[in-house]
């Protein structure tokens, strides 16, 4: 309910192929915005079979080239900014993080002016002539680089997800039937990054065997610092990165260099990175222990869960569309922390029966993975559902496996398999199983 | 009739090992990045504070004194007494973890006020982080934690009081297994 173009009148029928007037492409525009937010419905079918090709405006001068590409006028795409779950569309200034329009998007690559927000204390704009990382602790050498010096170092490209960990929380209670895929899973975004090797950084300082972990900090106004376990996985697949989808980074994902690990909570890949430090115990700072930690049922805290798990959701149909009976073509996005999404099964009768949808190709690790599938709906009232399961074999819980394992009052990392109830009328729903 | 052979060899060789020297100059070269970082500037940058005291400066500050800069500075964002703000709630909570609705604070969850001095001292005011000298920050860690009722109304903090305190929930933590295996501070 984003565009309040998709309650304005049904498209004029007496529109003609000449009329370039503002009238007449509004009506256009209602019938585009209306078709591509998912109320197909009545509306978009009683024009498109009505339709004669006389009808298509004809062709005419375009508009001249320029320096971007900009979005199509018949296209609205846009994050929604949240301060605490269930604020929504809030004033900027109070929104801690704005989350990606999932149930619009096609594919796997977010574009980058979409991709998920969080900042603890908003977006600095950071001059990178003046920009410098400093890495010191237990190294052989404490270096003091600048961006420049990382452009000319070697680089790596790859496509990877990045996730908040809050991702999803505002299901572990209950069910808001109000929410869109957006509301629920819009921290989760996949790019190409592209920089230099942690561990070529790690070589370049001659870090301490001893060293086990390591505090990245931002250059934020709070200091952003998280302690990253110096693991072999990470020490090989992290990224110190300066750019994204091609172009250098924007300033909401950490212009001019940031880090990025690959398969873990976003929280660790630190924005506007300014310092590396080297130590052999974890820092503690407030962000992994009043923060990104979770409260279990008997009141203790799991700390340093920091692997994003296996997870999936159907986008399309999804929370507050309508649907009408017929053919649907089920379309969703899975991932994994673990590694590469080796199956997505779908159900249409709320998990009594499962079958396994299509996935886009290539399906690459710690990125995420386009599904399709299928569906004759006969217009009685369902529930649909997708589960995933990865390379490491494991399967997207239930809600109530996850509940029984972690309780109600974790708030970070919900992975449960997301239900959409479907009603007589089409109407698609959040509901928590 | 062997001699031509063996010289062959002899230079061969002589090209392999000016290669490697090739090479291992231009690796030195491509690793020659950056510039060392001189004491004094790191010591500007290095702002934290761990568990077990590494980083904590010299000064000191009393409740007193950090009930006047939060009435100045910070209320106005976490509420009179730390409670009932539209930014985090810092005092009460505890006991409350394993309820319905756990109410975390620096009383009931924080592990280590360490921890506190280093977000007070990064991050804190919002507006103007950074800005609090050394002994500010301990006198509003002494006045936040006075208000959990961690230290005495009357208390000063310093380096050694500081790293004396056991917070409440100190013990409340467990680390996930797949990260359990590698140090932690004791």
């Amino acid at each position: 309910m984003k565009n309040p173009d998709r309650i304005g009148p049904p498209p004029q029928r007496d529109v003609q192929p000449s009329d370039q007037s503002d009238a007449g492409r509004a009506s256009r525009r209602v019938f585009l915005a209306s078709a591509g937010a998912g109320v197909v419905g009545l509306v978009a079918a009683g024009v498109a079979s009505a339709e004669s090709l006389a009808d298509v405006p004809p062709r005419q001068l375009g508009a001249p080239l320029s320096a971007r590409s900009e979005r199509s006028e018949f296209v609205q795409l846009g994050r929604i900014p949240e301060s605490t779950p269930g604020k929504r569309n809030v004033d900027p200034m109070d929104a801690i993080n704005s989350k990606t329009p999932l149930q619009d998007l096609y594919g796997v690559i977010t574009p980058s002016d979409l991709h998920y927000e969080r900042s603890h204390s908003g977006i600095p704009s950071l001059d990178p002539a003046l920009h410098r990382i400093l890495l010191h602790g237990m190294s052989h050498k404490q270096l003091v680089l600048t961006v420049d010096d990382l452009k000319s170092m070697p680089s790596v490209s790859r496509i990877a997800f990045l996730e908040c960990s809050g991702n999803g929380w505002e299901n572990w209670k209950h069910a808001d039937p109000g929410l869109t895929a957006q509301d629920l899973y819009g921290m989760v975004s996949t790019h190409e990054w592209t920089g230099v090797p942690l561990s070529y950084l790690v070589s370049l300082v001659g870090k301490s065997a001893d060293s086990t972990w390591m505090l990245a900090e931002g250059g934020d106004a709070s200091g952003m610092a998280r302690s990253i376990p110096l693991t072999d996985e990470i020490l090989s697949e992290a990224i110190v990165a300066y750019a994204q989808n091609g172009e250098p980074l924007r300033p909401a994902h950490g212009y001019p260099v940031r880090l990025l690990i690959p398969g873990f909570e976003g929280n660790m890949s630190v924005k506007w990175l300014r310092r590396l430090k080297f130590g052999d115990k974890p820092f503690m700072t407030r962000w992994e222990t009043a923060r990104y930690t979770s409260v279990m049922p008997d009141g203790r805290a799991r700390q340093f869960h920091l692997r994003q798990d296996v997870n999936s959701l159907i986008t399309s149909p999804s929370g507050m569309m309508a649907i009408k009976p017929g053919y649907h073509r089920i379309s969703g996005l899975a991932w994994s922390g673990h590694g590469s999404i080796v199956k997505v099964e779908v159900s249409v009768d709320g998990g009594l029966h499962w079958r396994d949808a299509q996935l886009n190709t290539p399906v690459l690790p710690k990125a995420q993975a386009r599904f399709q599938a299928d569906w004759d709906w006969d217009g009685t009232p369902t529930k649909i559902v997708s589960r995933s399961t990865d390379e490491k074999g494991h399967v997207q819980p239930t809600r109530d496996a996850l509940i029984g394992a972690l309780g109600t009052n974790a708030v970070f990392h919900f992975n449960a398999q997301q239900t959409w109830s479907v009603d007589a009328q089409g109407a698609v729903r959040n509901v928590l199983a | 009739m062997r001699k031509e052979p063996f010289a062959m060899f002899s230079r061969n060789r002589c090209l392999i090992a000016l290669a490697w020297l090739a090479l291992a100059t231009s690796a030195a070269v491509a690793h020659d990045f950056g510039r060392t970082a001189t004491a004094e500037e790191i010591r500007l940058w290095d702002i934290d504070v761990r568990p077990d005291g590494a980083g904590l400066p010299q000064g000191s500050g009393t409740v007193a004194r950090g009930r006047q800069l939060f009435n100045m500075t910070c209320f106005a964002c976490h509420g009179e007494n730390g409670v009932g703000g539209i930014r985090d709630r810092l005092v009460g909570g505890i006991g409350s973890l394993a309820s319905e609705n756990p109410v975390r604070t620096v009383g009931s969850y924080w592990p280590y006020a360490t921890t506190l001095f280093d977000y007070i001292r990064r991050a804190m005011p919002y507006f103007a982080p950074g800005s609090l000298s050394d002994d500010d920050t301990y006198a509003l860690s002494a006045y936040i934690l006075a208000l959990n009722g961690i230290v005495a109304a009357d208390a000063q903090l310093d380096r050694t009081s500081l790293l004396k305190l056991k917070m409440p929930n100190r013990d409340g933590f467990f680390t996930d297994p797949e990260f359990a295996a590698l140090k932690w501070p004791q």
